[in-house]
């Protein structure tokens, strides 16, 4: 492939749009209010969405023949490149704000440097998709604040899903290859330096939600490798189960 | 308020519906029309989030990221037509939590199409076409209904499902159009839908027990009989165009009446799913009340979290 750092670096950040999607669907009719149903399917909607752009540009890019959908569903699973964090479970509503919260900070800092990416495509992907993210950043930092203040069960539930996840925000910095590649030339958003600006923002959330900052310096990688938890094969199980069983057909 | 003067209110109350003035939640209404009216509402209302398990089956494994899309957006309509018609039940004078609780121990009822599994990707298919169709063949008279936070929520409802059925019928097209590995897919999906679609449109006139008032009240325009007569007609044409055979062998044209004549259809089923002992009314009921449960700490806290806030602002003003 020609521009195979383009390719490989807008699967980066599609991936975890398409998984953290996947996880919220998930929830669709199982939530704790029918606002906050409506409000987390909303969400893997937008995500969902821009994974259809991000994926639709890279079959172009590819030029193979290969369709969004194959791109989604017919990868193996050291062939996605999302970070671990977007594949945990919703172990409860804690976990799944939590990470909406962990990762929606990161998303929107990343979104506003992408919009300046001398690539017209991703630059307008960007524009369109932070005002959802902006949203997305508002309705999970809201709750986070909300569990931590409202009861002991609630402040100690979402403090317990705080410190689970929070050994996989260190990745959310980490480059790539092509990462790497796509700074240089000006395409890509160098994520190393977001994450000053991230952890302060998280931790002045943290803090108004009267949690603690988790002290551990020990964290997780793997995913940008292709490398990820134990739950990312019943993931892809479930995502890729009808491509996989009635292969070359069209719904 | 003595006899007298309730009967003349209630004749009042009978004329405003009778000239097709819409009745609001503060007017005066007899108790019968209230109680009615909160239990078609509420009966509907837990119809639309009860229907979201079924569909919502199908969402971590839609076969490609349109469907997906197109999926996650239809269950979701379904859960903000819950959410209107919860809020046009509550004008009645009774909160969502207590429907809730209503749903939950069973005392009140739910579309029993709903307590069908979904087994294939077919099924979204057929429900969007049949379900929905059917769904809409009830609906669309509700439109007009006397009282108006009800008739306001199914204009927009009605649109939305209108969308829904020709999401569905498009996934059937597609499969139709598709291998014969999806062709079958999705005659096997009509079989397993069309009967209990047409109990859908409820029990004979005969076995009716309610169509009487609520055609005075005009939550019915149309009694069960004539809507299912109704919804074969359009279903039928609908099937030839994909090519697939109504699972019924007594269907046939009737050149006098210009309908379909139909078979028998199974009243034991239906009464039987009615009952509560449907392939799925156990687990509807159980991912209903597990969902609640488990969401009970989270409605708490942001309830504390909101007196916290009030509590606050208080002290500010002091």
């Amino acid at each position: 492939m020609k521009n195979e750092n383009l390719y490989n670096y807008i699967l980066g950040i599609a991936d975890n749009s398409l998984i953290l999607g996947q996880r919220l669907g998930e929830l669709c009719g199982h939530g704790p209010s029918l606002e906050t149903d409506i409000a987390c399917t909303n969400m893997s909607l937008d995500l969902l969405g821009q994974v259809r752009s991000y994926y639709q540009y890279a079959t172009k890019i590819a030029g193979d023949g290969r369709t969004e959908d194959d791109i989604a569903m017919l990868r193996k699973e050291r062939e996605y490149f999302n970070v671990l964090l977007v594949e945990q479970p919703n172990t409860d509503f804690g976990y799944t704000m939590a990470r909406q919260f962990l990762f929606d900070v990161y998303h929107f800092l990343m979104l506003t440097e992408l919009e300046k990416s001398t690539d017209l495509n991703l630059s307008a992907i960007a524009k369109k998709s932070i005002k959802e993210v902006s949203y997305h950043k508002r309705f999970s930092s809201d709750w986070i604040k909300r569990l931590g203040d409202g009861t002991e069960e609630s402040h100690s539930r979402i403090q317990t899903a705080i410190n689970d996840l929070w050994t996989y925000t260190d990745e959310l910095f980490h480059q790539t290859e092509a990462d790497k590649a796509m700074v240089a030339e000006g395409v890509g958003v160098d994520v190393t330096k977001l994450k000053d600006a991230y952890y302060e923002e998280v931790n002045a959330v943290l803090e108004e939600a009267t949690l603690s900052v988790p002290e551990s310096k020990y964290f997780q990688k793997g995913g940008k490798q292709g490398i990820h938890t134990e739950h990312m094969g019943y993931l892809l199980a479930d995502l890729q189960y009808m491509q996989r069983t009635y292969p070359n057909m069209e719904w | 308020m003595s006899e007298e003067q309730i009967k003349n209110l209630e004749e009042q109350f009978e004329a405003r519906i009778a000239r097709d003035e819409k009745i609001e939640p503060k007017d005066w209404m007899p108790e019968k029309y209230r109680q009615t009216h909160i239990r078609q509402i509420s009966q509907h209302a837990h119809s639309e989030i009860v229907g979201m398990l079924p569909e919502g089956n199908w969402i971590t494994r839609a076969p490609s990221l349109r469907r997906k899309v197109a999926l996650l957006a239809k269950v979701q309509d379904e859960a903000g037509h819950g959410l209107y018609l919860y809020s046009a039940c509550e004008t009645l004078g009774i909160s969502r939590d207590e429907l809730y609780e209503q749903l939950h121990s069973g005392k009140a009822k739910y579309s029993s199409i709903f307590n069908y599994p979904t087994v294939t990707w077919a099924d979204m298919g057929a429900i969007g076409w049949l379900v929905d169709g059917a769904a809409i063949i009830n609906q669309v008279p509700l439109c007009s209904t006397s009282f108006g936070p009800y008739a306001r929520a199914m204009v927009r409802v009605c649109k939305e499902e209108s969308f829904h059925q020709r999401q569905g019928y498009e996934i059937m097209l597609k499969l139709c159009n598709g291998t014969p590995e999806q062709k079958e897919m999705a005659q096997d999906a009509l079989n397993r839908w069309w009967w209990p679609s047409l109990m859908m449109l409820g029990p004979t006139d005969d076995m009716s027990v309610h169509t009487e008032q609520s055609m005075k009240w005009k939550l019915k325009r149309k009694t069960n009989d004539e809507l299912r007569q109704q919804f074969i007609d359009q279903t039928v044409p609908q099937a030839d165009i994909l090519g697939l055979t109504i699972p019924d062998p007594d269907l046939k044209w009737n050149e006098e009446r210009q309908s379909y004549d139909f078979g028998e259809i199974d009243w034991e089923e239906f009464w039987q799913v009615v009952k509560g002992h449907g392939p799925m009314n156990k687990a509807r009921m159980k991912a209903r009340v597990g969902a609640w449960e488990r969401g009970e700490w989270v409605r708490d806290a942001a309830m504390a979290h909101a007196e916290k806030q009030q509590e606050r602002k208080n002290k500010q003003v002091v």
